[in-house]
């Protein structure tokens, strides 16, 4: 079968070589293009295994911008025979306060988000395929989705090529407004590809395209336009976001290991999409090891946007525009986070049914700082201030996740 | 030019692509072989070490972000876990 392959692409090459009226931009395609296919050809005997079997049991608080939310995530995975590796999360989130959106129209609030997902991988002649089924519960908002992936090693298992799709359905309700239902869906491709260059470095592509559609605003945010007959000189009016979405995002990662058993790695990641927000992601971490038994994990990440086309601090007038949006998460702004992580290794048990165990704290602290966003909040104190000077909005969070794992 | 360029590109396409296809016979030898392969298989160079803390970080900025996706789910590559 590869003779025939490489025949077969040999003669594609040879046809376009003898054709000047070829584009770049199509060579390329079907340079990815036959990579994908022979990749897929190349799918033979070599190795593909299960995950690992292992339960997880985290309590993750985020607290910041005045939002406190935190809970509970339980992770359970157990094969079952060979071929078969089962695994079911549920997670909580817990959310009081509000954030600056909220409390510039609204008052605070608590709710509760319960997250259910149940998965299955499935090892059939060398190839790994996973089903997950996902279910997130709100009293205004209920999401469901599902996820089909496959993977394989091939090449001498130098190189690792996964492939997935997602499809998901939300409904949309708001608190206060029986009446109020409204539908989303999506749709996720996605395609990884890792490599290993050295016996120390591995490096990774990720690519993955998200369409939506239907009802994608959130119902209680809203856009502000200047009003004189006003006291405040300006009042807000429900956003509208477009009813489709489209977006890509592609992800280059590199681990490396040093030679004293620690490793740095790093990742870029450069996203689009079709309402004009455009954005970049880098990465950057250190893992040292102290004997057996510690690792710490130091890292920063960057982020950084565009907004989106339609976003706008302030309108001239009440629907100025078709689209309107003054979400922060909208808007042009950056954010730069620090982390730090601690796992400690023990032995959970002297029974051989528990292989090891490792306690784990993961620790972010993130500034957020808004180019176009600005803090409306500023008019209760007693300096008045012209609408559309606000100060720029800015906040920090921190993010916490303590956690146990259970290999067994 | 663009023809020259194009020629160029095919050239390169032509080798990569030859490169690529050798690898589907089962002659193929990795340039590093499965014995080599401790250091890419400690945890500490997995991107996926900790996945309930990984996914719900990914969670935490993408509520906060426009950007989403491309969170880099390809697994190890070294064969070995």
């Amino acid at each position: 079968m590869p003779k025939v392959v490489l025949e077969a692409v040999v003669a594609v090459i040879r046809r376009k070589m003898t054709s000047p009226s070829g584009t770049v931009r199509k060579l390329l395609s079907r340079l990815i293009f036959a990579c994908i296919i022979l990749g897929v050809l190349a799918w033979q005997a070599f190795a593909a295994v299960l995950p690992q079997d292992r339960s997880d049991a985290m309590y993750h608080s985020y607290q910041g911008g005045g939002m406190s939310i935190d809970g509970p995530s339980i992770l359970l995975r157990k094969k079952i025979g060979n071929h078969v590796s089962f695994s079911a999360n549920y997670y909580v989130d817990t959310i009081s306060g509000a954030s600056i959106d909220v409390l510039a129209t609204a008052s605070p609030y608590e709710e509760e988000r319960t997250e259910n997902s149940i998965g299955v991988d499935y090892l059939h002649n060398k190839t790994l395929m996973s089903l997950n089924y996902t279910t997130s519960s709100e009293n205004d908002f209920e999401a469901e989705s599902f996820h089909f992936g496959v993977s394989q090693d091939f090449f001498g298992d130098l190189t690792t090529l996964s492939l997935g799709y997602s499809k998901g359905n939300d409904e949309v309700g708001k608190t206060g407004d029986d009446t109020f239902l409204e539908l989303a869906e999506r749709q996720n491709y996605q395609l990884g590809i890792t490599q290993v260059i050295t016996k120390n470095m591995i490096m990774g592509l990720s690519v993955e395209n998200i369409s939506d559609q239907g009802y994608l605003n959130n119902p209680y945010r809203s856009v502000r336009f200047l009003d004189a007959t006003s006291a405040r000189g300006y009042r807000f009016e429900t956003e509208v976001y477009p009813n489709t979405r489209r977006s890509n995002a592609a992800a280059v990662t590199a681990n490396y290991y040093l030679p004293y058993r620690a490793s740095v790695y790093g990742e870029a990641k450069v996203f689009s999409d079709s309402w004009g927000i455009q954005a970049n992601t880098y990465k950057l971490g250190y893992i040292h090891t102290f004997g057996e038994d510690w690792i710490v994990e130091l890292r920063a990440r960057h982020y950084q946007q565009d907004k989106a086309d339609f976003y706008q601090d302030l309108y001239n007038r009440s629907a100025e525009f078709n689209f309107r949006a003054r979400d922060k998460e909208m808007s042009t702004f950056n954010n730069l986070s620090l982390g730090l992580s601690v796992t400690y290794e023990f032995q959970f048990s002297a029974t051989n049914f528990f292989k090891k165990s490792t306690l784990n704290l993961d620790f972010d602290h993130v500034n957020f700082d808004y180019d176009d966003f600005r803090n409306v909040l500023v008019d209760a104190s007693t300096e008045v201030v012209p609408v559309g000077a606000e100060p720029l909005y800015q906040f920090s969070a921190n993010i916490t996740r303590l956690y146990v794992s259970i290999f067994y | 030019m663009k023809v020259n360029q194009s020629n160029s590109l095919l050239s390169l396409i032509a080798i990569m692509v030859l490169g690529l296809a050798s690898g589907c016979s089962s002659t193929f030898e990795p340039w590093v072989k499965p014995y080599e392969r401790d250091n890419l298989a400690d945890p500490i160079m997995s991107m996926n070490r900790n996945p309930v803390s990984l996914s719900y970080t990914h969670h935490a900025y993408q509520a906060r972000e426009g950007a989403r996706g491309a969170e880099g789910g390809a697994g190890g590559g070294c064969g070995c876990n």
